[in-house]
């Protein structure tokens, strides 16, 4: 394994809440690019983006998808921004038990934004196509990163949720069934 | 399956208490296309024309159109129709914002009322679950507010809420049903009141199913960003400062006076500048690239967005400015009053006033200057306190109410229904038609694809037919050439245009697509509509599966059209309401006009008293019109076609 730095590119969807004007086409898109067959099915419900509007205080924002998570925050903070009041859950992507916000409507499976990266990866992703306000646009970025650490940084944060939801007991004995298994 | 549409129905019974879901015919989605068009099958099915628009057998019908929440760009209306109590004739209306999108995705096309509730309710759509709840708590709350209580009790900013404010409860009849920022005006918002009905709420998190997904998906990503970048679509006075049009053009007061020199490069910068202090963002409709929304929150009072020329209705009426309009718009909207009829009525109340028909003290405690006066009266009538009792009922009845010669002051109404304020010197003949036979109340219904004036010389005539592509039929291109003054263009082509203006707003009202990327801003401005006859058929056959082409497609706008025609004429409507305010036109010919009028009808396929005929019918699938209207005796039975002896202004039969 090689653990040098290395360049790794960093996708970026930039959001300029002021330019959104809340028609909400970027949810219709990214509903429609996700479904199987592709487009066979519209419906924002399933979008890996969602704005959240709110009229009266004018909170328009639209926000990604992110991980899921098995508790809501345990305590809240609020954000005053210009005078409006923001409440944190809105800059937070997390499929999460306090809102219906990236759940699949049928199953309630967490959804997440996957930045349109399947074969063949999209140029930019469909919701950055879709908004026609510039409120979204899409950027990638060089840094400097440490592949390999990162990609141990994901197996633990993988296996952590693992053990969290089966119980630590389960996973090791999964581990070393699978181990075992001639399969290797 | 069905592609595009849900194919169900909810059926809403208040006097009941029963909730249904019904599934649809889909040879009715062939027939009509939706929206309107299938909402106007149930209203003749359903509701003889012995109903009281505020009984309760009255319809009142919620339709999201065909395309609503397909990736067509713009189709988002919901159209709203039942019979009104101001006119006691059909009712059209639309509602912009996410309402048609949330309904489909909760699994229904139309949602139909019927009955009355004992007590204040709303609805609850929440995908399957549908619940009729107590409102009591919201009663006398704002339109916006009621949204904002609802949201906040369903745990959602996805809820979308359609309600109606004080003004629908007390079934004042300029009362409008709001969503978002949009309002359905047009004598709907009394009629949800007296069925007690406050507000509708829906969530929905269905499939949509598109027959053919990915070329639709494709043509529409494009059409998103071309409909972006056209200058002539969307709604231009959301965003074009000069607004000297209507100032200088249009009639102040109770559509009165004009001021051809009003208009100043000085009020233009200081109105910009007031725009700017006070608008906090412009917004879109669902899936909709344009901005027609401006978001005004002015100080001290609640937010607003105002429609198109419901920006000036206001402070035209009471001869003020920009700034007053700003100060009563958000009022009244939350008291969910249309922003067109209802500063025409507190007009003519002054106006009333003014020529001592009323006095002093039918306006008790009213202040001396003109703002206070018009927050005074918006009260009395939202309340139906006193003078405002009578006003509620809109110029015309109210007029007829108070006697005394009122009447005469009643001079800017068709058919029950104010008019918008213009008054000018020589007569349009394709407007004489629009006005005096449209059905949908209003000139902006009917109006747009065929340019109002001429242009002055053949360059520029040559130039605009260049790249106008929503032309039917080269024809159109023709009378455009040759049209040099406005009162001079042949009835031939004033039928046709008036025709085709007419079909592209009933092909909208069926889809769902705004008029604003389509019937209402075709040739009247600039000729470069998003949506027209010839793109409609393949992107309504790729989301549904049907097979259509134009032709099929004009005989479907034909059917809808006829329809709503058959339904006012079943109640009573003749030739005789077809007349534009005797003051629109400062010249006027009655033998040309009634000429043209006679001319219309043929076109159309009516006889001398604006019936259709039997053939007409019967070639439009409409058999069941025809021979309900034979057994009523409004049809003879050995009629076939336009009869040149019937006597104009009478009725043909049955009499």
């Amino acid at each position: 394994m090689n653990g040098g730095a290395k360049k790794k590119i960093v996708k970026k969807i930039k959001v300029n809440i002021d330019k959104c004007t809340g028609c909400r086409a970027c949810e219709m898109a990214c509903a429609a690019f996700h479904a199987t067959p592709k487009y066979s099915s519209i419906n924002p419900a399933r979008a890996r983006i969602r704005v959240f509007i709110d009229e009266r205080s004018d909170l328009y924002l639209p926000l990604r998808a992110a991980n899921y998570t098995p508790a809501e925050c345990s305590g809240r903070q609020a954000y005053i921004i210009n005078e409006k009041v923001y409440s944190p859950c809105i800059f937070c992507g997390a499929s999460c038990p306090s809102r219906d916000y990236f759940k699949e409507p049928d199953s309630d499976l967490p959804l997440k934004c996957d930045m349109c990266e399947e074969e063949p990866p999209l140029s930019e992703p469909m919701c950055v196509q879709a908004c026609t306000f510039d409120a979204l646009t899409y950027e990638e970025t060089e840094e400097e990163g440490e592949m390999a650490k990162e990609k141990l940084e994901e197996l633990k944060t993988g296996l952590e949720s693992l053990a969290n939801k089966y119980g630590l007991q389960k996973l090791t004995d999964a581990v070393a069934r699978r181990a075992m298994s001639p399969k290797g | 399956m069905r592609y595009a549409e849900t194919g169900f129905n909810l059926e809403i019974d208040l006097s009941r208490g029963s909730i249904e879901r019904v599934e649809t015919d889909p040879q009715l989605t062939e027939l009509h296309l939706g929206g309107q068009g299938t909402a106007d099958r149930i209203l003749w099915d359903r509701v003889p024309p012995e109903v009281e628009p505020f009984s309760p057998d009255n319809i009142l019908i919620f339709s999201a159109g065909l395309l609503d929440a397909t990736p067509v760009p713009g189709a988002n209306r919901t159209i709203v129709n039942t019979f009104s109590s101001q006119t006691n004739l059909h009712a059209h209306s639309l509602l912009g914002g996410y309402f048609g999108a949330e309904l489909k995705h909760a699994g229904y096309d139309k949602i139909v009322i019927r009955g009355q509730s004992p007590d204040l309710v709303y609805l609850w759509i929440n995908n399957d679950k549908v619940e009729i709840r107590d409102a009591r708590h919201l009663r006398g709350k704002g339109c916006q507010e009621t949204a904002e209580h609802l949201k906040r009790d369903l745990k959602g900013d996805k809820v979308q809420v359609a309600a109606i404010g004080p003004a629908g409860e007390n079934r004042v009849n300029m009362a409008s049903i709001d969503h978002s920022h949009s309002s359905a005006s047009r004598g709907v918002g009394s009629i949800m009141g007296s069925k007690r009905l406050k507000a509708i709420a829906v969530r929905g998190t269905k499939d949509i199913h598109i027959a053919r997904p990915e070329e639709l998906f494709e043509i529409c990503q494009s059409m998103r960003k071309e409909i972006s970048d056209n200058p002539y679509v969307g709604d231009w006075m959301a965003t074009d400062e000069d607004d000297s049009f209507h100032h200088n053009n249009f009639a102040w007061g109770n559509a009165r006076v004009r001021r051809r020199n009003f208009w100043s490069k000085e009020l233009e910068e200081r109105w910009r500048v007031l725009k700017q202090t006070y608008m906090t963002r412009q917004t879109s409709c669902y899936n909709c690239p344009k901005v027609c929304h401006n978001v005004i929150s002015s100080p001290g009072r609640p937010t607003f967005s105002y429609k198109c020329f419901g920006k000036d209705t206001y402070h035209m009426a009471a001869f003020q400015e920009l700034d007053f309009s700003y100060d009563i718009l958000g009022v009244s909207q939350e008291y969910g009053l249309d922003s067109y009829s209802t500063p025409q009525v507190i007009a003519f109340a002054l106006e009333l006033h003014e020529a001592g028909i009323l006095t002093d003290q039918d306006f008790p405690g009213m202040p001396s200057e003109v703002r206070g006066r018009f927050f005074y009266l918006l009260e009395k009538i939202v309340h139906r306190e006193g003078i405002g009792d009578i006003l509620a009922n809109g110029v015309s009845e109210a007029a007829r109410l108070i006697g005394k010669g009122a009447e005469v002051y009643d001079h800017n109404t068709v058919k029950k229904f104010e008019q918008l304020p213009i008054k000018l010197g020589k007569l349009n003949p394709p407007y004489f038609l629009m006005l005096a036979t449209g059905e949908k109340m209003t000139i902006t219904q009917i109006e747009g694809a065929f340019p109002q004036d001429p242009l002055p010389n053949m360059e520029q005539r040559e130039e605009f037919v260049k790249g106008w592509t929503a032309v039917p039929d080269e024809k159109f291109k023709k009378y455009f050439l040759e049209w040099n003054k406005r009162e001079e263009i042949s009835n031939e082509a004033s039928c046709a245009i008036c025709d085709w203006n007419e079909a592209m707003h009933y092909l909208d009202d069926a889809t769902g697509i705004c008029g604003f990327l389509s019937s209402f801003r075709g040739g009247q401005f600039g000729g470069r509509s998003a949506y027209h006859i010839h793109n409609m058929p393949p992107l309504i056959s790729l989301a549904t599966g049907m097979k259509l082409d134009e032709a099929g497609l004009w005989k479907i706008f034909q059917r809808n059209r006829n329809l709503v025609r058959a339904l006012n004429v079943r109640r009573g409507m003749r030739r005789i309401d077809e007349k534009p305010p005797e003051d629109h036109w400062a010249v006027r010919d009655h033998e040309f006009e009634q000429k043209l009028l006679d001319d219309y009808y043929e076109f159309k396929g009516w006889n001398n008293d604006g019936i259709p005929t039997r053939e007409t019918l019967d070639k439009l699938g409409l058999d069941y019109v025809s021979e309900d209207f034979i057994r009523r005796g409004i049809l003879t039975d050995n009629e076939d076609a336009f009869s040149k002896e019937i006597p104009r202004g009478k009725e043909k039969s049955g009499a």
